[in-house]
């Protein structure tokens, strides 16, 4: 078993356990701590995938960002550190039953399509995702620039780059910034159950 | 198990249904948001499997790039809502939030 199956293997069981455990855990702290060891070999497995940037956007915005986000949530709604949130017996069996029954469904999805073969590092291939070093294309890309695809021979010229997305991202990022501070400021005091 | 594209696909099938289970079980506002985490998360193993053992290219890296920005601005924006929920019920509870029920 070579390195890269091994660490593979590894993350990617730590990736599935912890994901499980997300599901399993009755508490909303235990869900979140389970949730940041999953995302992070997550960013692991896109390591192992030579998508370098992507894994480390995944650190920084996913593990970083998001869920100190949902922490901070967790921690100005939890009426307790430990407030169960557990599902009746009956809720467990079905949802664990229709779970596995839509696990099976998407494996045998998987297994019965015959993907495209998987490219061989090819001279053409400078900048594809296969090889790695993905920081200078990506960035190129998104200001609408396609070494890969405008220079690789037999490609269609047409593949453009992603300059318009992402200047509506940016212009959505400020919006839905602007639109959650005006939804969390604080009008008025919270009314008793009730009432 | 040998790193190849279908093993990066059934990770993200783990995870994709991990995250509908947790979606629809879970009662409280913020574990239901772990759950839609989790399922752009195996969303974004596919998308990086593909641009990794396919001939696809960078698109599928740049796609889970804009994922992962998206999930970050509704994070923020239903923290917000869940935030606005709890000021006004004191609990965020979704069985709770039957407000608009007929």
């Amino acid at each position: 078993m070579s390195g890269e199956n091994f660490l593979f293997s590894v993350f990617a069981i730590l990736t599935c356990v912890s994901a499980l455990a997300v599901v399993l855990s009755q508490t909303v702290v235990r869900m979140a701590f389970w949730l940041v060891i999953s995302l992070g070999s997550t960013a692991a497995l896109f390591f192992l995938a030579n998508a370098d940037f992507v894994g480390a956007a995944q650190l920084l915005i996913y593990v970083g960002g998001t869920l100190v986000l949902l922490v901070f949530g967790v921690m100005l709604t939890a009426s307790g550190p430990y407030m169960k949130i557990g599902t009746s017996a009956g809720e467990t069996v079905v949802a664990g039953l229709l779970g596995l029954l839509f696990l099976f469904v998407v494996f045998a999805c998987i297994g019965g399509v015959e993907w495209r073969k998987p490219v061989t590092g090819s001279a053409d291939n400078i900048a594809t995702g296969a090889v790695g070093n993905t920081l200078r294309p990506l960035g190129l890309s998104f200001l609408g620039v396609r070494p890969d695809a405008d220079l690789a021979t037999g490609k269609p010229p047409e593949a453009s780059g992603y300059l318009l997305p992402f200047e509506i991202v940016s212009v959505h990022l400020l919006v839905v910034l602007i639109g959650a501070s005006y939804l969390a400021r604080a009008k008025r005091r919270a009314a008793p159950v009730g009432q | 198990m040998a790193a190849g594209l279908n093993a990066y696909l059934l990770v993200g099938a783990v995870l994709f249904v991990c995250g509908v289970i947790c979606m629809a079980t879970k009662r409280n506002g913020i574990g239901v948001l772990m759950g839609v985490e989790l399922v752009l998360n195996g969303a974004n193993v596919n998308f990086v499997a593909f641009s990794r053992y396919t001939d696809l290219g960078l698109d599928g890296q740049i796609f889970s790039l804009f994922v992962i920005v998206l999930a970050a601005a509704e994070a923020a924006v239903a923290l917000a809502i869940a935030l606005n929920f709890y000021n006004n019920h004191l609990t965020i509870d979704v069985d709770r939030a039957n407000k608009l029920k007929g």
